[in-house]
């Protein structure tokens, strides 16, 4: 028996189900993939090498690019509009909705995104230098890459969704926002159905590896495997990846009607800023984000099964994190604590959506996918029913409790119940 | 650049430009439009490339000359007729 949370006072027309999920990891094209390489401890960061800054560590996707994308429309497109393209497509497969006959026009598109518009910019005074940084030779592609929206836009084009659609810039908290703003265009009726999640290009520019290398914040580590180790007393930093997570998104009427298959409930959320700094967290706004999504659902903090972490493998924000959890589940005796980035690195937009597809299953199957490389567990990190290295199994799991928290103080929480 | 030549780095162009369609069966005399898949920003591709690889420059008002691989190759041939192919 699940417990009772606000959802069950909503009628089934204001509560939002998953129905659908398609994803790129860099250790799964797909969900089952993803979440086997979860529990078989499988990691997706490898050796990778980008012009200026060099040899480096990353989180690749290798999904197939050709499976619903022309040879053109890869050359004018991006890669998080390729990557979002990918994602939608498996999401709506996966969801069994009859796709030829759906209304495109009540579909609205979602999409969470740390940054966007920075490879392609690189790209581009790459090429002039070629030229003397004769302007003439800047391609007229630059704008429609570059826009906000390119992400979303370029699936809305590859589906012919003529519903709403745009990106939800919210550094890395993008991939619950994404979600989260998905559920709500779907509760005040503004589509049917939602593809909502987040996707991330970011392993294409040179200046997010600069940028934290420079902030001493870049993973290094002589075994690309070992590089992502949040909570670890060795841990140096953060492995950036690429990748993308897009749920199909449904008022429970609309599921239960046509028959769909419930993957979970969305039972609460919530998003707060930090306004303390750029970059580094502030622990007592992380708890009161957990708190008010917590309140939202109607759940008390020991009713939530796993949380699943945001903590990036940097030495403070790791420490922050605890610190938050602590002062929310500090007391409870059955919540497990995971994190996903240890096997894939930090998908940037992409990542709050990810890490949530990897814990799903356990609605299904009661295991808990630990984060691993916790060799030396660093004290400040030492958070009761933290899952280190190996997986557990639980006698059920019926609340998931999603962090995905970004710079600029921007905190999200996404909470799930099995349905 | 021979007429024959212009017309191989046009092909070469298009190759870029229209990876998923097939330029061998081309007929010259035919808008590019007729036979291929191609767009104003597929047209400006053509252009920039001309730019970049040889420095030529079409104005706008001359773009109407790039309908059919006949008419862009008679248009080109006095602009490139004294570049060497590479």
């Amino acid at each position: 028996m699940i417990a009772l949370s606000r959802v069950d006072t909503l009628p089934d027309s204001q509560r939002i189900v998953i129905t659908g999920i398609g994803l790129t990891s860099p250790n799964g094209n797909d969900w089952a993939t993803f979440r086997q390489s979860l529990l078989e401890k499988r990691s997706g960061v490898r050796p990778y090498n980008i012009r200026y800054f060099g040899d480096t560590l990353a989180g690749v996707c290798d999904f197939d690019t050709s499976r619903y994308q022309t040879k053109k429309d890869l050359r004018r497109g991006t890669r998080a509009g390729s990557v979002g393209i990918y994602a939608a497509n498996e999401s709506i497969k996966h969801s069994g909705l009859d796709w030829a006959n759906v209304d495109r026009s009540r579909v609205g598109i979602y999409i969470g995104v740390t940054e966007h518009g920075n490879v392609e910019t690189e790209n581009e005074i790459f090429l002039i230098k070629g030229f003397d940084y004769d302007t003439s030779c800047w391609s007229h592609h630059h704008n429609p890459r570059t826009v906000a929206n390119n992400p979303a836009g370029e699936i809305a084009l590859n589906l012919g969704v003529t519903g709403p659609h745009y990106t939800i810039g919210a550094a890395c908290a993008a991939g619950n926002a994404g979600l989260i703003q998905g559920a709500q265009m779907l509760r005040l009726d503004e589509c049917d159905i939602a593809l909502a999640g987040g996707t991330s290009e970011s392993i294409h520019t040179f200046g997010i590896f600069a940028s934290f290398n420079s902030q001493n914040a870049l993973a290094k580590h002589s075994d690309p495997a070992q590089a992502s180790r949040p909570f670890d007393r060795d841990r140096n930093g953060i492995v950036v990846a690429e990748g993308g997570c897009i749920y199909t998104l449904e008022r429970l009427s609309d599921a239960k009607a046509r028959g769909a298959e419930i993957y979970g409930e969305l039972a609460g959320y919530a998003i707060n800023t930090d306004a303390t700094d750029f970059v580094l967290p502030n622990p007592e706004r992380q708890a009161q984000c957990v708190n008010l999504a917590l309140k939202r659902a109607g759940l008390e903090a020991e009713q939530i099964d796993i949380v699943s972490t945001h903590a990036t493998g940097t030495s403070s924000g790791d420490t922050q994190e605890c610190d938050a959890l602590r002062r929310v589940f500090g007391n409870c005796k059955t919540v497990r604590i995971n994190n996903t980035k240890s096997f894939i690195g930090h998908a940037m937009g992409a990542a709050g959506a990810l890490e949530l597809a990897g814990n799903l299953p356990s609605f299904r199957d009661g295991i808990v996918h630990p984060t691993i490389n916790v060799d030396n567990l660093d004290p400040s990190c030492d958070l009761p029913g933290l899952v280190a290295n190996e997986v557990q199994e639980t006698s059920g799991v019926d609340y998931i409790l999603n962090n995905s928290f970004g710079m600029l103080g921007i905190n999200s929480v996404v909470i799930i119940r099995r349905v | 650049m021979s007429p024959a030549e212009i017309r191989e780095e046009i092909i070469d162009i298009l190759g870029d430009i229209a990876p998923d369609e097939n330029l061998d069966d081309l007929v010259d005399e035919k808008n590019f439009r007729e036979q291929l898949e191609l767009d104003s920003m597929d047209f400006l591709d053509i252009v920039m490339e001309l730019r970049k690889r040889h420095r030529v420059q079409i104005p706008e008002e001359d773009y109407g000359n790039l309908a059919s691989m006949h008419t862009t190759v008679t248009y080109l041939e006095p602009k490139m007729r004294e570049i060497v192919k590479a």
